[in-house]
């Protein structure tokens, strides 16, 4: 198991469509080989006795080439498909998926969206997308505590997502692991809240660093919260002074236009541009 | 951080490394590690027996070299140690930086 997350080998991922019984299974084990080493193989080695030598094989290999290869595959089927991707990061109770659904809801008679859900458990988040008529698949990561390239990719095959569609991709809530794997996003939507800390972007540097857009979000409880707007900004924009801001309440609807104006000028950016 | 799905890659690696090599168990690895990868070396250490077991790896030693990171100032070029993302460049105390090196998450070589 992962120390600080809890994300282990032992569970499967699932994804599936709301409704759906029988489920796409991976299996995340790695060692999926029957044999035993038997400790008498220990005698082979570590005497030193000359005769044991050692061939050095030069590698020079990204550990995290896997992900990287099948995400730039993503990243090829959202550009051939003019799809605008984008990856929904944050930590759990930010409001990730209240954003979505109101984003969906107020603009889904002019814009065509997907979406991807990731959790460890449950189908409750697609289930509250799939209310609004909008195809959806959930992954369950099982165990880990975060999407990879690879699930995203089983998840695009089910979910067969139409040309000039925008694909909402919402992580599992973790501010942390999600920053290593790319997924082949067109850009990556960090979102906080400001029931959390101000100082959240750099006590999580790597996610921000990561991030084209910061949406600030529940500002409707800012008169109740100590939540400093200009200080948290402040600090992601030290992390990355490239950060584009949004501060809205999904639940009033405050601040939200502004969001959406961004979103509907990425996508005619991206159409021009075919 | 996510250290088992890093170390299950690294056993990817190294078995396909193995494979190609025409053998079934490896020595020693050699991992470059940058100290902004967010890679948690004492995590990493805890998940590796769980993530080699059964692999070509499971008796191979780890070494781990650590790289330390390194920024340059986009405003006035200077080249400094970084500990932290978000450290302004000493010099001019821009945050518009860009990091040399320090992210790396490297399979650099293995023993046979």
């Amino acid at each position: 198991m992962c120390t600080t997350c809890g994300c282990g080998t032992t569970d499967e991922v699932s994804i599936k469509k709301p409704g759906e019984l029988s489920t796409m299974v991976r299996d995340l084990h790695v060692h999926a080989h029957d044999h035993h080493h038997h400790d008498h193989h220990h005698h082979d080695h570590l005497h030193g006795h000359g005769h044991h030598e050692r061939t050095v094989i030069e590698v020079e290999q990204d550990i995290l080439h896997a992900n990287q290869l099948v995400a730039e595959r993503n990243r090829g089927y959202f550009m051939a498909k003019n799809i605008f991707a984008l990856n929904l990061v944050s930590s759990p109770g930010s409001g990730k998926t209240t954003l979505l659904e109101r984003t969906l809801a107020d603009n889904k008679d002019r814009i065509k969206f997907f979406v991807i859900e990731g959790d460890q458990q449950t189908m409750n988040d697609a289930n509250r997308i799939n209310r609004l008529n909008v195809p959806v698949v959930q992954i369950n990561t099982g165990k880990a505590c975060h999407l990879d390239s690879d699930m995203v990719h089983r998840a695009l095959l089910q979910l067969q997502p139409e040309p000039q569609s925008v694909v909402m991709i919402e992580n599992v809530g973790n501010l942390v692991c999600p920053a290593a794997f790319d997924l082949g996003e067109t850009a990556r939507v960090v979102i906080v809240s400001v029931t959390e800390g101000d100082d959240k972007p750099i006590k999580y540097p790597d996610m921000f660093a990561g991030s084209q857009v910061c949406v600030i979000n529940k500002i409707d409880l800012l008169p109740y919260v100590q939540f400093d707007v200009q200080k948290a900004k402040d600090y992601a924009l030290q992390v990355n002074p490239h950060l584009v801001f949004f501060e809205v309440s999904a639940t009033t609807g405050q601040g939200m236009d502004a969001w959406y104006k961004w979103l509907e000028e990425q996508l005619s950016n991206q159409n021009n541009s075919h | 951080m996510h250290e088992l799905s890093i170390a299950m890659g690294i056993v990817r690696i190294a078995e396909e490394a193995a494979r190609k090599n025409g053998t079934v168990a490896v020595k020693a690895i050699d991992l470059e590690i940058g100290t902004l990868s967010g890679v948690e070396i004492e995590s990493l250490n805890f998940a590796w027996p769980l993530a080699v077991q059964n692999s070509v790896l499971e008796k191979a030693e780890k070494r781990i070299h650590i790289i330390p990171a390194r920024a340059e100032c986009l405003e006035c070029q200077t080249r400094f140690d970084i500990e932290n993302l978000f450290d302004p460049c000493p010099r001019c105390g821009s945050h518009f930086i860009q990091i040399l090196q320090g992210k790396e998450m490297r399979v650099k070589s293995i023993e046979i």
